[in-house]
C-alpha cells in the first residue's frame, strides 16, 4: 500500500501546503488505487480521472502562485452520484438516469471546485438515496472493505466504502435519515450530517427535500470538520439554507474539552433493538466519558418512537412529488412501448423500466399518503410527529450539550440478508432519523468492533440545531479516547483490500 | 387489515404514472399493506393541538431580487432530450383533452 | 364535434337561475420568473428563456421573486383582498409534458390574499358586487405545439414539441365567489368582470395584460339551477377564454346548451370544456374524476411568506386609482357627451387625453386630437395610439398655437405629422417647415387687392348682403399666399374693404 493512500485528508493537506508531494501525484495514487481495486467494492460508477488531473494541476500551480484556496488545497475528493457535476454523469444509481450529464454543477460541487479539491468521481449510492445497503444501487452493491460479503451501509455505501478501503481520502454524502451516518458506522469511518440549512442541497438530486442534507464522510473528526467548512455557507439558490454562519468546525474541534461537558442517552435509544457488541461499544464510550469527569444523565424522548413511521410517510410523499420530472421528457431514459403510443403510455413504461422495485414502492406509498382522503391521517400526522420529536428534543437539550446513540442497531450485514424484507431494512434507521426530522446535526464516530463478528461500530453524538460546532468537539473527544486507546483511528485496524485483490 | 388493494395500487401507480403488471400489482399490494400498517402509528402519537412541523428550521421571507440571470442556451437545454425538433423537446402525441 | 342543440337565451333565463364563477389568470410583467432569473420575456427562440430550475432538471431549487410577490399583495388589495399574515406555497401534483417537475408550484390552502370584492357596472347602469374568494400566486406551463393532424389540434397530432420559455412565468389566479342573481346579465357581467381585472392590473402596471398575448385569461364556470331550487346545479368549466367578447360568447353558450339538456330531463355532466372561438361553441374536454387528485401538500424547497403590515401598507398606498372610479371621476370633470366619451374610452386614449388636458388644453380639443388626426395617423401606420412618437404635452403646444392664431389647422397637422415622423419638437418642425401664420398684413392686403381685382363684382355683391360671395376672393388669397394665412383674417379684411 503507497504510504500516502491511508493519510489523513489532513495530512495530505500539509504534505501538499509544504510541497513535499504535490496534488497531482496525491490524486495520481488514489486513482491508481482506485482503477485496480475499485471493482472489488463498487465504490465508484464513475472514475474522472482526465477532469481530477486538471483539477490537481491547476491546484498545484495556484499553489506556486501563492494561492492556496483552503485547509484541504489539493487534497482529492469523491462525491456521491446524486450531486451534479457537469464534467461527469450524475445518475443517483438509477438506470432513469444513466449517461446523463447536468448542465450545471450543484453548490456543494461548485464549493469543493473553487476549494482547490480535485473530484475522483462519483460514488456509488442506493437508487436515489433509497436504501440502507447499496443493494437498490441499479449498478450493483458497495461492498464493505472490511468483508466484502457485506454491505458498506446505505444509501451512501459508495462513499463510505471508498474512504474506509482508501479509495479517496475523503468524500461527500448526502443523509436524509442516517445515509452518511449508517454507511461511516459499518465501514469505521465518520460521517456527518450538518444542522438541516447548513449545505446548501442547490444540485442535490432531491429524496425527500425537507430531511436531505450534504455532509462529509472521512476517516477522522478533523478531516470532516476541514471538509464541512469547505462545503458549508449560505446559498441564494437554496431557500431553505442557513443564512448565518456556523462558524469554523475546524477551529471549534481545537478547543475541545471535557470540562463541564454534560451528555444524554436516550432512554428509547439505550437498550431494546441492539446487536449485543454494539450494545457493548456504545456503553464502553459512556464508560470513558464518565471516566473524563463527564456527567451523563439518561433523558426521555418518547415521540422517537413514531419516528420511523413519521419518516417513512415524509419521505415517500416529498419523494413521489420530487421523482414526477423523470418522465422522458427533457433528460433521461425514454421507453417506447410498441405500436403508436401517447405521451401518458411512454412516461409509464419510461418510469416502469427506469426506477427499481424499492423506488417504486416508495413512489407509490407517497402517492397514497398524499391521496385526498389520507393527507390528515398519514402525511399530517407524520407532520406533527415531527413537532413531537422537535419538542422532546428540546426538553432533552435543555438538560444536557449534546445526545449520544448508538449510530446503528447493528454491525455491517450480510448482502442479500434484508433485501427483501422492506421493513427490517426501513429499522436500520431507527436512531439516525430523528435528526433529520427535527433538523439537528448528527454526526457517527468509530467505537470499536462487536465481540460477536469483529465489525465497526459507530456512536451517534447529535447537538442542537445549528450547534455543528458542539458536535464535532464532542466527537473528536471522543476519537480522541479511542486513537490514545488503539494508538491510531480504527481505520488503521481493518484488513487491507490488497487481500482480495483476483 | 391493510386498506391496501390491488384496485388502489393500480389507481395509485396510475396517478404516479407507473406502468405496473398484475403480477407486480399484487406483490405491491402486500408489501405496500405491511408497511402502511406499521406507518399507521402515526395517528397514535398525535392527539389534540399539535401544529405541524413543514420545515426542521423555522424560516419564512426569504425572497431574490427581480433581476435576469443568464439563461442556457437553447442547445444545452435540449442536450440531455432524448428527442427534440426545431428547438423544442419532441413527445409522443397527448391522448386527452380537446 | 359541433355545436350542440341549444335553447332560446331568452326562454334559458326564463326557466333558470344562472350561476357563474370566474377564474382570472393574469400573467405578471416581472423582469425574471417567478423561481429562477431567467428572463420573462414573449416571443423569443424557443427554450433560450430557460435553466436547470425552469426546466425541472434534477436537484435544482426555486427560489421566489419578491417583485412577484409584491405584485400578488397589490392586485390582492386592489380587490379589496385581506393579506394573509402567513401565506405557503403549495404543489399541486400532475403529470403533463409542458408542466416540466410534474407539479405546479402553487398555492392551497394559504393563499397570499383573500375575500375580496369587486363593484362591476355593466352597460346599462347596474352595478353588480362580484365577492372574490382569493387570490393565489403560482406559475405558468410551457407551451405546446401539436404537429400533424389536419387541424394543429391535439386530436390527430402525430407529436407535440414543448417550449419551456413560459414555463415558471409568475401568474396571479383571481378566483371568485359564486356569482348569483345576474339572469340574462350574467353573459355581459362575465365579461365586464374580466374587463375589470384587466383594466386593474394594467392600471397598475403588473402586467402587460395582452389578452391577445394570453396575459389575462378566463376559465368561466357556469351553471344552472331550477328558479327557487336551493341546491345548485352542476357546472361546467370553460378553459382559457381569452378574449372579453368570448368570455360573454361562451359564458352565453354554455346558458343555453346546459339549459337545453336540463329541459330534457338530461343531467350536466361535471367536466373542463373547450370555447372555440372562431366557430362560437364549447366541446367537451376532460371530465373531472379520481385523475383530478392533485396531491396537495406545503412545497418543502420554500419557506412560508409573511409579510410584514408595513411592507403591505406601503404597497397599498402605492396603489393607482381604480380604473373604474377614475373613468366616472373624469367623465363627469371633462363633460363630454356620452358617445365622444365611449371613444375616448374604447379608443384606450383616457391617459393621453387626460395628459393632454394636464398640459394645458381644453378636454374638448385634446379629445379631438386624440380619436380625431392622431387615432387616423396611429391606424395609417398599424400603432396603437400610445405607441405614436408624439406627447400628449407636444399636443398641447400646438393646440395652444391654434388657439393663438399662429398655426392654421391644416398646419398644426402638417406639424403633428413632422413630429411624428421624427422631425424634431412642434417648434423645430414649425421652423424647418416654414409653418407660421404670415402676420405682415403688407403682404396679405397686397394679395387680396389681387384678387380683388380679378373679380371685380365681389365686393358690390357683399355690400348687396352676398357675404358668401367673399369664398371665392378667400381660395384665392389662400393659393396665393400658399396657405400660410388664416383664412378668418383674410375674411376680416375683405369684410372691411366691403364696408369702405
Amino acid at each position: 500500500m503507497s504510504e500516502l493512500i491511508t493519510k489523513s485528508a489532513c495530512e495530505l493537506a500539509g504534505l501538499i501546503e509544504s510541497k513535499e508531494i504535490s496534488s497531482v501525484e496525491a490524486t495520481e495514487a488514489f486513482f491508481d488505487r482506485s482503477e485496480s481495486l475499485n471493482h472489488l467494492t463498487l465504490s465508484y460508477l464513475h472514475l474522472n480521472r482526465e477532469s481530477a488531473l486538471a483539477a490537481a494541476q491547476a491546484a498545484d500551480s495556484d499553489l506556486a502562485a501563492g494561492k492556496r484556496h483552503s485547509a484541504l488545497h489539493g487534497v482529492p475528493i469523491a462525491v456521491k452520484d446524486n450531486l451534479t457535476t457537469t464534467d461527469a454523469p450524475t445518475t443517483a444509481g438509477s438506470k432513469i438516469l444513466e449517461g446523463w450529464v447536468p448542465q450545471y454543477d450543484s453548490t456543494v460541487v461548485k464549493r469543493i471546485r473553487a476549494a482547490g479539491l480535485p473530484i475522483l468521481g462519483k460514488t456509488n449510492m442506493d437508487e436515489f438515496a433509497m436504501g440502507s445497503s447499496t443493494e437498490y444501487s441499479a449498478y450493483g452493491p458497495s461492498r464493505n472493505p472490511w468483508d466484502l460479503d457485506r454491505i458498506p451501509g446505505g444509501s451512501g455505501g459508495g462513499s463510505s466504502s471508498a474512504v474506509s478501503g482508501h479509495l479517496a481520502p475523503l468524500a461527500v454524502g448526502s443523509d436524509t435519515g442516517g445515509s452518511i451516518r449508517f454507511p461511516a458506522a459499518v465501514t469505521g469511518s465518520v460521517g456527518a450530517k450538518p444542522t438541516y440549512g447548513a449545505v446548501s442541497r442547490y444540485g442535490l438530486i432531491a429524496l425527500a427535500s425537507s430531511l436531505d442534507q450534504v455532509g462529509p464522510v472521512t476517516n477522522t473528526v478533523l478531516d470532516a470538520a476541514l471538509l464541512q467548512d469547505v462545503i458549508a455557507g449560505y446559498d441564494p439558490h437554496d431557500s431553505t439554507s442557513l443564512p448565518d454562519s456556523l462558524g469554523s468546525m475546524a477551529e471549534a474541534v481545537k478547543t475541545a474539552q471535557f470540562k463541564g461537558l454534560k451528555v444524554g442517552v436516550v432512554k428509547q435509544l439505550s437498550s431494546d433493538g441492539f446487536q449485543a457488541g454494539v450494545k457493548k461499544c456504545f456503553d464502553d464510550t459512556i464508560a470513558k466519558l464518565t471516566a473524563e469527569g463527564v456527567e451523563v444523565v439518561e433523558v426521555d424522548c418518547p415521540s422517537f418512537e413514531y419516528s420511523v413511521a413519521a419518516y417513512y410517510l415524509i419521505l415517500p410523499a416529498e419523494a413521489s412529488s420530487n421523482l414526477a420530472r423523470f418522465d422522458s421528457v427533457r433528460f433521461g431514459l425514454r421507453v417506447a412501448p410498441e405500436g403508436n403510443p401517447t405521451i401518458e403510455r411512454v412516461m409509464a413504461a419510461t418510469r416502469e423500466a427506469g426506477f427499481g422495485p424499492e423506488v417504486k414502492r416508495r413512489i407509490i406509498l407517497g402517492t397514497y399518503a398524499l391521496s385526498s382522503g389520507y393527507y390528515d391521517a398519514y402525511y399530517g400526522s407524520a407532520q406533527k410527529v415531527r413537532t413531537l420529536i422537535q419538542q422532546d428534543l428540546e426538553k432533552a437539550f435543555s438538560q444536557v450539550d449534546v445526545l449520544l446513540t448508538p449510530t446503528a442497531p447493528t454491525t455491517a450485514f450480510k448482502i442479500g440478508e434484508k433485501v427483501n424484507d422492506p421493513l427490517a431494512m426501513y429499522l436500520n434507521d431507527i436512531a439516525t432519523i430523528p435528526a433529520n426530522l427535527a433538523g439537528i446535526p448528527g454526526m457517527s464516530v468509530p467505537n470499536g468492533l462487536a465481540e460477536e463478528d469483529g465489525l465497526p461500530s459507530g456512536v451517534q453524538i447529535l447537538a442542537p440545531a445549528r450547534e455543528d460546532a458542539r458536535m464535532y468537539q464532542v466527537a473528536s473527544l471522543i476519537e480522541a479516547l479511542y486513537v490514545a486507546q488503539w494508538g491510531a483511528p480504527l481505520i488503521a485496524q481493518a484488513p487491507g483490500l490488497e487481500a482480495n485483490r483476483g | 387489515m391493510s386498506e391496501i388493494t390491488p384496485d388502489l395500487v393500480r389507481h395509485l401507480a396510475s396517478l404516479s404514472r407507473i406502468l405496473v403488471t398484475d403480477d407486480e400489482v399484487e406483490k405491491l399490494a402486500g408489501e405496500l399493506g405491511v408497511i402502511v400498517d406499521s406507518v399507521a402509528t402515526v395517528n397514535k402519537a398525535v392527539s389534540g393541538d399539535v401544529v405541524p412541523t413543514s420545515h426542521p428550521i423555522p424560516m419564512s421571507n426569504v425572497f431574490r431580487e427581480d433581476e435576469v440571470a443568464p439563461s442556457l442556451t437553447q442547445e444545452q437545454a435540449l442536450s440531455g432530450a432524448a428527442d427534440s425538433a426545431e428547438g423544442r423537446f419532441k413527445v409522443a402525441a397527448i391522448l386527452d383533452e380537446d | 364535434m359541433a355545436k350542440e342543440p341549444l335553447m332560446d337565451f331568452e326562454e334559458a333565463i326564463e326557466r333558470f337561475e344562472v350561476v357563474i364563477g370566474l377564474e382570472v389568470h393574469v400573467e405578471l410583467n416581472t423582469k425574471s420568473k417567478m423561481f429562477c432569473g431567467c428572463a420573462n420575456v414573449f416571443g423569443n427562440e424557443p427554450n433560450t428563456n430557460v435553466c436547470p430550475i425552469c426546466l425541472g432538471l434534477p436537484g435544482a431549487l426555486p427560489a421566489v421573486n419578491k417583485k412577484a410577490v409584491e405584485s400578488s399583495i397589490a392586485i390582492g388589495l386592489a380587490l379589496g383582498c385581506e393579506i394573509a399574515p402567513n401565506g405557503r406555497f403549495a404543489r399541486k401534483n400532475y403529470f403533463y409534458p409542458d408542466l416540466a417537475k410534474n407539479f405546479q408550484t402553487s398555492q392551497y390552502d394559504e393563499p397570499i390574499a383573500f375575500e375580496g370584492k369587486l363593484d362591476v357596472e355593466i352597460s346599462d347602469g347596474q352595478v353588480f358586487e362580484v365577492l372574490i374568494e382569493r387570490a393565489h400566486m403560482e406559475e405558468d406551463a410551457g407551451k405546446l405545439t401539436h404537429v400533424g393532424g389536419a387541424t394543429g389540434r391535439i386530436q390527430g397530432a402525430e407529436y407535440s414539441l414543448v417550449d419551456f420559455n413560459r414555463a415558471g412565468v409568475p401568474l396571479v389566479e383571481i378566483v371568485t365567489k359564486p356569482v348569483f342573481g345576474a339572469g340574462a346579465n350574467a353573459p355581459e357581467l362575465a365579461g365586464a368582470y374580466v374587463r375589470n381585472i384587466r383594466d386593474i392590473v394594467k392600471a397598475m402596471d403588473v402586467s402587460d395584460a395582452k389578452m391577445e398575448r394570453g396575459n389575462v385569461r378566463c376559465d368561466a364556470n357556469v351553471s344552472l339551477r331550477p328558479k327557487g331550487q336551493e341546491k345548485l346545479g352542476t357546472r361546467t368549466e370553460t378553459k382559457n377564454v381569452n378574449s372579453i367578447r368570448s368570455v360573454e360568447n361562451a359564458v352565453r353558450y354554455e346558458i343555453q346548451r346546459q339549459a337545453h339538456i336540463l329541459a330534457g330531463g338530461g343531467s350536466i355532466t361535471q367536466e373542463t370544456r373547450h370555447w372555440h372561438e372562431d366557430r362560437g361553441y364549447t366541446s367537451a374536454g376532460r371530465p373531472k374524476s379520481d385523475a383530478d387528485d392533485y396531491r396537495y401538500f406545503p412545497e418543502p424547497d420554500l419557506v412560508p411568506v409573511q409579510p410584514a403590515n408595513s411592507w403591505i401598507e406601503e404597497i397599498r398606498e402605492s396603489l393607482p386609482e381604480n380604473p373604474q372610479q377614475r373613468r366616472k371621476r373624469l367623465g363627469n370633470d371633462w363633460g363630454f357627451s356620452e358617445l365622444e366619451f365611449r371613444d375616448v374610452v374604447n379608443g384606450d386614449l383616457l391617459d393621453l387625453v387626460e395628459a393632454t388636458v394636464a398640459a394645458g388644453t381644453t378636454p374638448q380639443a385634446a379629445r379631438k386630437w386624440w380619436t380625431g388626426e392622431l387615432s387616423r395617423q396611429a391606424n395609417a401606420m398599424e400603432l396603437s395610439t400610445s405607441e405614436l412618437a408624439i406627447a400628449p404635452d407636444q399636443v398641447a403646444t400646438i393646440q395652444k398655437l391654434i388657439d393663438a392664431g399662429d398655426l392654421t389647422d391644416r398646419m398644426a397637422r402638417e406639424v403633428v405629422a413632422g413630429v411624428i415622423a421624427g422631425e424634431g419638437t412642434p417648434e423645430q418642425v414649425i421652423e424647418k417647415r416654414g409653418l407660421k401664420v404670415v402676420t405682415d398684413e403688407g403682404a396679405l392686403i397686397a394679395a387680396i387687392d389681387e384678387a380683388l381685382k380679378q373679380q371685380p363684382d365681389v365686393l358690390e355683391k357683399i355690400r348687396e348682403g352676398k357675404v358668401q360671395a367673399a369664398g371665392a376672393v378667400i381660395g384665392a388669397v389662400m393659393k396665393a399666399m400658399g396657405g400660410q394665412v388664416d383664412a378668418a383674417r383674410v375674411r376680416e379684411l375683405i369684410l372691411e374693404r366691403a364696408g369702405s
